[in-house]
Parts: C-alpha cells; sequence; structure tokens
C-alpha cells in the first residue's frame, strides 16, 4: 500500500466514524419518556405526616422491620434519605407559612432518563415502559456508581451484607403492582390522597389545574416536569421547593447530556486510534529500517 | 365480547353497590352512619352526621352541589347554578373506593371536568381533618379511627413494636 492511499483511508473511516457516532449520541438526549409512561403526582399541601407510605412499603416490599413503630413521630427530628430498609421515608420541613409544617416523601422519582441507568456497566437498570426504573440484583456487582450518578441522592446500599452487597430502592412496586396496572402500595394506603397515580400526561394537566384554580394554595411549578429531563414522580408544594429538601439548582438537561458528547468520542477513539497509531508506526519503521539497511550495507563496504 | 360482557356485569355491581342504600336514605337524612373505608386496620368510624348537620348548617360544605344548595366553589358555580339536587348525596356515588383503576383512569384521560375528584378515602380525610383544623375539631388519626391489631402489625406499633432495646442499642452503636 502507497503511503497516500493508507492516508486516504484513515481520513475516510475517521470521517464516517465521527458522523456516525454523533447522529447517534445526539438521538439518545432527545427522549421525553414513554407515552404511556405511569406516574404519581405528589401534592406536599395535603401530606400530614402519618407515614402511612412508609408502612406501607416496609410491607410490600418485605423489608426488615423498622428500628421504630412507623407511629413514631420522633423521627422528624432529623432528615432521613432513603436506605436498603427503607425505599422511601418522609421528612418534616419547618418553614414560615402558616398552618403549620410541610411533609415531604422521598422516593425514587422514576426519571425519564435515569442517570443511574447511564451509570451502570453491567446494565442492571431497566426503563419500563411503565415508567418504572427496576434493576436486576442478580447482575448488580455492588460498584455503587449509581449512588454518586443520581441527582436525587436516592439508591440505598445494603452494607450489612458482607458478601453480597447491592444497591436498593423504591422500584414503583413493579413486580407486584405496577405491571399489573394497580397503583403502587404508597400511593394506595395515603389517606389523604397525597399521591395521585395516572398517567403522566394526566398528572401533568392535573397539576396545572390545581394550581390555576388555587394559585394562592401553590408555588407556580410543577417539581419533576422538567428537571434533569423529566421525571415520572410529578411534586406540587405551597412553598418554594428548596425550602423543603428539593434541589432546585440542577437545571433540565438530563444527566446524561453531561457526559454523552465524551462518551460520543470513545467509539471514535476506539476506531480511529489504532489504525492511525499503526500507520504512525509503519511509517516510523519503515523508514527506520531503510536508514539501517543503508548503513549496514555501507559498514560491509571496505 | 367476553370483556365487555364481564364490563357490564361490573357495572351493574358497582350500580347496585351505590344507588340501593343511597335510594334508602335519599327521603330521610341519617343521624350517624358507619364508615369502613379503612376497616382492614381501623375500626369503622360511627360519624354523628347529625351533630355535624348542627355545626355546619350549609350541607354545600360537605355534598358540595348535590344535595341542591349552591355550590360556594365559583369554579363548581359555573356549571351546577341551577343543577338542583342529585339522585344520590352520598359520597362514594362520586368518590370512588378505588380511584385508580384501569377504569377510573381511562374515564380521566377522557373527561376535560371532574377528572381530578380525590378517592372516598381522600375525599374523606381531606374534608374531615381539613375542616377539623379550622373548627378545632380531632385531627390525631386515632382521635378518629381505632387501630386494630392488624393494624398494629402495620405500623409495627403496639404488640409489634421493635424491641426497645435493640433501638438504644443500634443508637448508642451510631
Amino acid at each position: 500500500m502507497k503511503r497516500r492511499d493508507f492516508l486516504k483511508g484513515c481520513m475516510a473511516c475517521g470521517a464516517a466514524a465521527t458522523l456516525g457516532v454523533s447522529q447517534k449520541a445526539w438521538g439518545v438526549g432527545s427522549f421525553e419518556g414513554y407515552p404511556e409512561g405511569m406516574g404519581v403526582l405528589v401534592d406536599l399541601t395535603r401530606c400530614v405526616g402519618c407515614r402511612s407510605c412508609e408502612a406501607a412499603c416496609n410491607k410490600e416490599q418485605q423489608l426488615p422491620a423498622p428500628d421504630a413503630p412507623f407511629d413514631d413521630m420522633s423521627v422528624f427530628e432529623e432528615k432521613r434519605r432513603p436506605t436498603e430498609k427503607a425505599y422511601t421515608v418522609v421528612n418534616r420541613y419547618e418553614t414560615k407559612k402558616e398552618g403549620g409544617p410541610v411533609y415531604r416523601k422521598i422516593q425514587c422519582n422514576h426519571c425519564n432518563e435515569p442517570a443511574c441507568l447511564t451509570s451502570c456497566f453491567v446494565n442492571a437498570y431497566t426503563k419500563t415502559k411503565e415508567g418504572a426504573v427496576i434493576y436486576n440484583s442478580k447482575v448488580c456487582v455492588g460498584c455503587r456508581n449509581c449512588m454518586i450518578a443520581c441527582p436525587f441522592n436516592v439508591p440505598g446500599y445494603s452494607y450489612s451484607s458482607a458478601l453480597n452487597p447491592v444497591v436498593k430502592k423504591c422500584i414503583f412496586c413493579y413486580d407486584t403492582r405496577l405491571k399489573y396496572g394497580k397503583p403502587p402500595a404508597c400511593v394506595e394506603i395515603c389517606p389523604q390522597q397525597v399521591l395521585t397515580f395516572g398517567h403522566r400526561n394526566d398528572l401533568l394537566k392535573i397539576g396545572r389545574d390545581r394550581i390555576r384554580e388555587k394559585p394562592e394554595r401553590y408555588v407556580d411549578h410543577i417539581y419533576g416536569e422538567k428537571e434533569v429531563g423529566g421525571t415520572s414522580w410529578l411534586y406540587l408544594a405551597g412553598v418554594d421547593f428548596d425550602k423543603v429538601g428539593f434541589d432546585t439548582t440542577m437545571g433540565n438537561e438530563p444527566i446524561i447530556s453531561n457526559v454523552k458528547d465524551f462518551l460520543g468520542i470513545v467509539p471514535m477513539v476506539l476506531t480511529i486510534w489504532p489504525a492511525l497509531f499503526t500507520g504512525f508506526h509503519l511509517l516510523a519503521t519503515k523508514n527506520k529500517n531503510h536508514e539501517d539497511g543503508h548503513s549496514a550495507e555501507e559498514d560491509h563496504k571496505p | 365480547m367476553y370483556a365487555v360482557r364481564t364490563w357490564l356485569i361490573g357495572a351493574l355491581f358497582m350500580l347496585s353497590l351505590f344507588t340501593f342504600p343511597a335510594d334508602s336514605s335519599a327521603k330521610t337524612t341519617p343521624d350517624t352512619l358507619e364508615l369502613d373505608v379503612l376497616v382492614n386496620l381501623y375500626d369503622k368510624v360511627r360519624f354523628n352526621h347529625a351533630k355535624h348537620i348542627m355545626l355546619v348548617k350549609d350541607c354545600a360544605d360537605c355534598h358540595h352541589h348535590t344535595a341542591g344548595t349552591l355550590a360556594q366553589n365559583p369554579n363548581c358555580v359555573r356549571c351546577h347554578k341551577n343543577s338542583g339536587a342529585t339522585a344520590s348525596v352520598a359520597c362514594r356515588s362520586c368518590h370512588l373506593a378505588q380511584p385508580f383503576s384501569a377504569a377510573a383512569l381511562r374515564e380521566k384521560s377522557r373527561t376535560a371536568y371532574h377528572n381530578d375528584i380525590p378517592g372516598l378515602k381522600g375525599a374523606y380525610h381531606q374534608a374531615c381533618s381539613g375542616c377539623h383544623q379550622k373548627m378545632g375539631g380531632p385531627t390525631g388519626c386515632e382521635e378518629c379511627h381505632k387501630r386494630n391489631k392488624k393494624g398494629d402489625d402495620f405500623f409495627s406499633s403496639g404488640a409489634f413494636a421493635p424491641p426497645k432495646a435493640h433501638g438504644e442499642k443500634k443508637h448508642g452503636g451510631h
């Protein structure tokens, strides 16, 4: 092969790889959830902090017995987060608004474009067409990448297991309920109907209607409609979201957008670099052999 | 075809549930009602209807437009200004015991109005505890509901509470 042909080939391959990869990478960012995806609208103005949802989750997911009874309200003295033993927890926030404290339930928000799924190198996570983000604990190697990737700090980790620690989190009751079109256990038990289950598109309409009908009751925002690309769980509140434990600084871009440009380069590097550097190497050593041969010939000359 | 028949039977069954008790009570206003939505975990609640009538006076406070009195919510008045009393005024006629069933969700997607009616349990609690807060009525869970044994198990409380010593040890360990 002539040197000119080789370089031409390299250029063509590189161009093809770049175009192909970038198109695919841009396609990934535009996913806005499955059209028939389900969700839950959480209305913080209705919650009275009874912790029934925590109890229901514990029984439904067959989690270990709690450290304190579910009617023990002293747990509100500290801010909790979901763990391997509790996939959902309720926290209490004292606010200046009259009408007492505000309670906020935390669980997996089931993102449209889950960062946990993106970060998982064994592909344990799945976003189902019903909207749930589920995971296969059989393939989980316990690397905890998803715990770092999750913008909501949701996945818990079975630190108690010495032999096979895995990640644990809310799965929208997928196995026992959602799959069969039933609402999750927390939604069903909630006495105040803080939690409204339905198609995500319908929930957005309901949320907007509630804000429009009672503008004095709600902040004009549905948290989760757009945050990090949208989530299946949506929230209405009567106070600013950042006052009750929500991160309002994350923006509306899915987490994958932060890495997709970089990840798009990886296949390109893998396809072009070997060819390119082999080419350089061949060229370099070809010249070297020529010189060596030349000098060797010269040495033999008397 | 089979699905349609099953649906019809289900619909008739639900209708019979809702209409018959309502017909018998529509003529006479009941003095007490037994609310058994949470009978799984709590004893039935004996609701003193007569006492609440004395306290509240306006039926629309709880029954919206169904009792024939004018609804206060301006959003409801737009349609229900002259709609009169409905055949049934029972809560469960409109507030479904299973508000998130597949059939209920289909209906919600279809309609422009009445698509955010809370379920029976949600309606009771929002209406009752909302008013109780304003009027100084009882608001704690067990002030209205006496929890049964199954309820204690559900909340890991009472006889089913986690051992205290374990909890303390755990706390000290942290």
